[in-house]
């Protein structure tokens, strides 16, 4: 784990330490056992291409989770996450890289807290983002 | 030329409506599972020792997780354990083929750890109806709102869905 983060070492602008995946198929089992998503087009090749796809694809919500993780690594021990989101645009394949990456957006406090807003994405080795969304975490003060 | 909607007024009667609640159990096992499929590294999630030194109850669930429905004790017959799953669908609507549009969680400040036994509310509210690439395709929003075993609210997932 990281250092812990602090409201004031934060600015616009600012990206966050990427997380870089690269999935195997049987990480994609383990994730359809770990999330309950049994749909055959993550695991089972002749299904996936008779959907007419490639084959295999990785699970949205596995990205939705790679984000979380990116976030939960970044805040550190003090840190927690208010609200993350993410939108499934484009599809990621297993022994890929998927580039989990955030950008400080915007920093305010509110009720005593310390409120930090930030783009998320997932993107693909040519760089087109398969899965934008937006985050909001609450970050300690050094004060 | 009017073109027919894919929206019946029996479908929008379900717009707001709660759901049955379901009881979500969390426990260790699935968060540890849940947390090596995703490859989390901190031991919050794996090991309870550590978790409690940390501050925590036991060990934590990792974003994203609140507990699957495919492992409440209601629903054994249910082989697809996402969000979509915990609301019901409209009546009269027609699912070929169901995408997974884009998920949102909300967290409230209280932790929710192995142990709880969260208490799911969903409900759809949305649905809009577009013309897209692949055709008609009906977009469903729906939340679910978990409330922790003291009533808590805890978590809000809110989830988008493709039909068409």
């Amino acid at each position: 784990m990281a250092d812990q983060v602090y409201y004031e070492d934060v600015n616009v602008g600012d990206e966050i330490p990427k997380l870089v995946k690269n999935c195997t198929t049987q990480q994609l089992v383990m994730w359809a056992a770990g999330s309950g998503d049994m749909y055959q087009i993550h695991y089972d090749k002749d299904f996936a291409v008779g959907n007419g796809l490639p084959g295999v694809i990785v699970h949205g919500a596995l990205k939705n989770a790679f984000l979380g993780q990116l976030l939960h690594d970044w805040l550190g021990e003090k840190g927690q996450i208010k609200k993350y989101n993410c939108q499934y645009r484009g599809m990621d394949v297993p022994g890929q890289d998927i580039t989990c990456r955030g950008v400080v957006t915007g920093k305010r406090q509110e009720d005593g807290k310390n409120f930090v807003d930030l783009d998320i994405w997932t993107e693909k080795p040519d760089g087109e983002k398969t899965s934008p969304g937006k985050a909001t975490v609450i970050l300690p003060s050094r004060g | 030329m009017t073109e027919e909607s894919l929206i019946t007024d029996e479908m929008r009667t379900v717009i707001g409506k709660e759901a049955e609640p379901l009881i979500v159990e969390v426990d260790k096992t699935a968060i540890r599972w849940f947390a090596r499929a995703v490859g989390h590294t901190d031991l919050v999630f794996y090991d309870e020792a550590y978790a409690k030194s940390k501050g925590h109850r036991s060990i934590i669930c990792p974003p994203g997780f609140l507990g699957h429905a495919i492992y409440t004790p209601q629903n054994p017959t249910t082989i697809i354990g996402n969000s979509v799953k915990r609301t019901p669908m409209p009546p009269g609507i027609k699912v070929t083929r169901l995408l997974n549009g884009g998920t949102e969680f909300e967290y409230y400040g209280e932790d929710i750890c192995a142990g709880d036994v969260l208490k799911s509310v969903g409900k759809i509210t949305d649905l809009r109806e577009r013309t897209g690439s692949l055709g008609k395709m009906l977009i469903m929003q729906s939340e679910s709102n978990f409330y922790n075993q003291e009533g808590k609210l805890v978590a809000t997932e809110r989830g988008t869905g493709i039909i068409y």
